[in-house]
């Protein structure tokens, strides 16, 4: 086991508001995280820091990911070592169609690894078997991506995204929300099948649903900008029950 | 500096990326001094050795050239043009005109590799004739025997004065009339070379045609004039591609070009225009005033125009169709892409004058930095223009807060019948968008290039495969190996 994320003591600001407030958490190889907490509390923020999007500023406290100081790294070099965000909404861009955009992706990542383009032939069967994996049809991969897509066809697509690219670290930022019963168990299994020994999910959700097909090793409650609490499975039982009230206001 | 303000500097220093097209060649050629008057226009065509009716026609445009006001410039902010400081005429200089490959005149073709069009084995590997037109003189056109199997004719225009002149006497001019506009009559009256197409009825090309321009010599304007002919049921896809070196003066680029398809005939135009586009500081760069029509003279005819424009300091076209024909259909897909401080007002003319004829208009306007993109476009449906269908889809992306983006559809109706659509977009490259697809791991630059280019993906589909590839490079894209 070994360790993918450590942050320690992190604050994050948001052009003069603190958003992220002295935020600790370590994540090892094979772990699975869950993080619940009432809306604004700053998950988003959270993922969007470690990925690293420009209106994030890492005020003190750091993020390191394997051996890299996260902050030393660009967007583009913190997906090329592994680092994943599925979107909480995930962005169109029209014309460009999905096969071309994971293409691009992948061969963006080779190419940092100084590994060649990948055969047409290989992307092919690749995407077909994970596309149909998540239940996307082979016309939606022509489309634009994400281009008039339903909510919960993004969210798919972004576990499509996420098992083509082969992260070490998955965030997924509120995957389930909007997903009907179906659609929820295909983002499981895709969740399920991307997890090793030696990768690791980061998992911001407001439901218990999705984690009793998960089952995480921890779920943490976040609270202005901090975890207030950590346990397992039976946290997330317990907050579906009674709210945040009880641990926010005791 | 903020973030913004570094976000803004690398788009900049992305599209600062420099013209690669802009060497010279070091070619003895003969120039004629600047200047022009009767003499001139008469000493051009006598060194085309041009028959004697082509002659009077260059000195009726010339002279009603001289009575004609200067162009209102609409749009574009333009410095006066000094006529009498341009050469008319350049060629390199060799003794007769070559007669094969080996006899051009290496440094040439060495230019032509650099342009990445290396005429021995590439044009042939791709199948694809190249006429290539540098400065006034076309040097080369490869694959004639080919093409002449097949009936096809296709050669500088100046070879086809003196071996075709019945086709040129009944076909120049009948598209783009001498007094058509000022630059019109003045290539009329100057053309120097350009490219001549003939397809025989029912003959379907074999290949696709092609020429490449290029401006080498300093102060010297290139009026290249190019006529093709579609007879009854034929078919052909012609492609040019234009560049020429930086020099810190403007450079003129008068062009006509005159398509006549007739019945059942079918003429595929495409453009890559890439013309040296002056310097950051607007300094230099080429005055692309080009005037391009299709006659779809026959039922059932059909022309289609597409265009990438990238280059140009100032850009003045509107490929136009006259759908003349009963059924016949126009098209028009452009992409114009300005960066710095160019100019483009582009656009089309749609005239109909046949029953149940249609048309599309599909326009992509890219702006960065200070640069003004003008979309102008005309739909006249006369009276007989029956059950005449227009369909218009004109977009603008804009990149950075300083460029211009205008659109000006005008809309004619004579009829009750016709219908019309038209839609308009306009959006901004979002710096979501870009964070998306870096925390995907591509590149802030590729990822420019790929939303640029899923914006433009309908017109680019439009091209022929090769020279889609050429376009998506052009368009400052690296989509190795992504195309869907
Ligand atoms: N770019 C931004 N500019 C200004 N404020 C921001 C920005 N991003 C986040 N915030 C603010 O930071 C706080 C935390 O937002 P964040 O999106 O991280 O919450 P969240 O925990 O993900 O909420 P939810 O459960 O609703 O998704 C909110 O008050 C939000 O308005
Ligand atoms: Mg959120």
């Amino acid at each position: 086991m070994t360790k993918i994320l450590s942050i320690k003591d992190l604050h994050v600001d948001v052009g003069n508001t603190s958003i992220v407030n002295g935020l600790n958490l370590d994540i090892s190889s094979g772990e699975t995280h869950a993080i619940m907490g009432p809306n604004g509390s700053g998950k988003s923020t959270l993922a969007k820091t470690i990925a690293g999007h420009p209106d994030y500023k890492i005020r003190s406290g750091t993020i390191m990911y394997r051996d890299h100081d996260l902050n030393d790294l660009s967007i583009e070099e913190r997906s090329n070592l592994g680092v994943f965000l599925g979107f909480q909404y995930p962005i169109e861009i029209p014309g460009l169609s999905n096969t071309a955009f994971l293409k691009a992706a992948i061969n963006a990542k080779r190419k940092y690894h100084n590994l060649g383009d990948l055969s047409a032939s290989d992307f092919l069967v690749d995407l077909k078997e994970k596309s149909r994996m998540m239940d996307i049809e082979q016309k939606f991969l022509s489309r634009g991506v994400n281009e008039g897509f339903s909510g919960g066809e993004k969210k798919r697509n972004e576990i499509l995204q996420m098992l083509m690219l082969e992260p070490v670290l998955s965030i997924l930022d509120e995957t389930d929300s909007g997903l009907d019963i179906d659609s929820m168990k295909v983002v499981a299994s895709g969740v399920n099948a991307f997890r090793n020994e030696n990768t690791a999910s980061l998992i911001i959700t407001h439901y218990e649903r999705l984690l009793n097909y998960i089952t995480p090793d921890y779920v943490h409650v976040f609270h202005n900008g901090a975890i207030i609490k950590t346990g397992d499975i039976q946290l997330a039982r317990d907050l579906e029950e009674k709210g945040y009230e009880w641990l926010t206001n005791p | 500096m903020s973030e913004a303000d570094n976000k803004n500097k690398e788009i900049n220093e992305f599209l600062n990326k420099s013209y690669e097209y802009g060497f010279t060649t070091e070619i003895e050629s003969e120039t004629i001094p600047p200047g022009l008057d009767e003499a001139v226009v008469t000493l051009i065509s006598k060194k085309k050795k041009e028959p004697e009716f082509l002659l009077n026609w260059r000195l009726k445009a010339f002279n009603h050239w001289k009575k004609m006001p200067k162009p209102d410039w609409a749009k574009l902010s333009i410095d006066p043009i000094d006529y009498q400081a341009i050469s008319y005429f350049s060629k390199p200089k060799q003794d007769g005109g070559p007669r094969s490959l080996d006899e051009v005149d290496p440094k040439l073709l060495e230019t032509y590799e650099k342009l990445g069009i290396p005429l021995h084995e590439r044009a042939k590997l791709a199948g694809v004739a190249v006429d290539a037109v540098f400065d006034s003189v076309s040097v080369v056109t490869t694959f004639k025997d080919k093409l002449a199997e097949a009936g096809v004719i296709f050669c500088s225009f100046s070879e086809a004065a003196i071996d075709y002149p019945e086709l040129i006497e009944k076909y120049l001019g009948t598209v783009v009339p001498i007094k058509d506009n000022y630059f019109a009559a003045l290539n009329s009256a100057v053309f120097s070379d350009g490219t001549f197409v003939y397809i025989p009825k029912d003959v379907r090309c074999p290949m696709e045609l092609s020429t490449y321009f290029r401006i080498n010599e300093a102060k010297t304007g290139q009026f290249e004039r190019t006529l093709i002919i579609a007879e009854e049921g034929s078919y052909v896809s012609y492609l040019e591609g234009c560049t020429a070196p930086m020099r810190d003066e403007n450079q003129l680029h008068a062009a006509v070009v005159e398509l006549i398809a007739h019945k059942d005939a079918e003429i595929k135009y495409s453009t890559v225009q890439n013309w040296y586009p002056g310097d950051e500081d607007g300094k230099g760069g080429i005055y692309n005033f080009v005037t391009k029509r299709g006659d779809c003279k026959g039922e059932n005819s059909k022309i289609s125009w597409t265009q990438i424009e990238t280059g140009s300091s100032i850009t003045w076209k509107y490929p136009s169709c006259i759908l003349r024909g009963d059924n016949s259909t126009g098209e028009f897909h452009s992409i114009a892409l300005t960066n710095n401080l160019q100019q483009a007002d582009t656009g089309t003319k749609m005239i109909r004058l046949g029953k149940d004829t249609k048309s599309k208009i599909i326009s992509k306007g890219i702006s960065a930095k200070s640069s003004q993109n003008t979309y102008r476009g005309q739909v006249t449906m006369a009276k007989g223009a029956k059950n005449a269908r227009n369909f218009t889809q004109c977009d603008s992306l804009l990149i950075g807060s300083d460029a211009g983006a205008h659109t000006f559809p005008s809309i004619d109706v004579m009829n009750s019948s016709s219908i019309l659509e038209h839609e308009a977009t306009t959006s901004k490259i979002a710096d979501e968008q870009l964070f998306y697809c870096m925390q995907r791991g591509i590149s802030e630059e590729d990822a420019i290039g790929l939303i640029v280019s899923g914006f433009c993906k309908e017109v680019l589909n439009e091209l022929p495969m090769e020279f889609a590839v050429e376009a998506r490079a052009l368009l400052q894209v690296n989509l190795e190996g992504a195309i869907g």
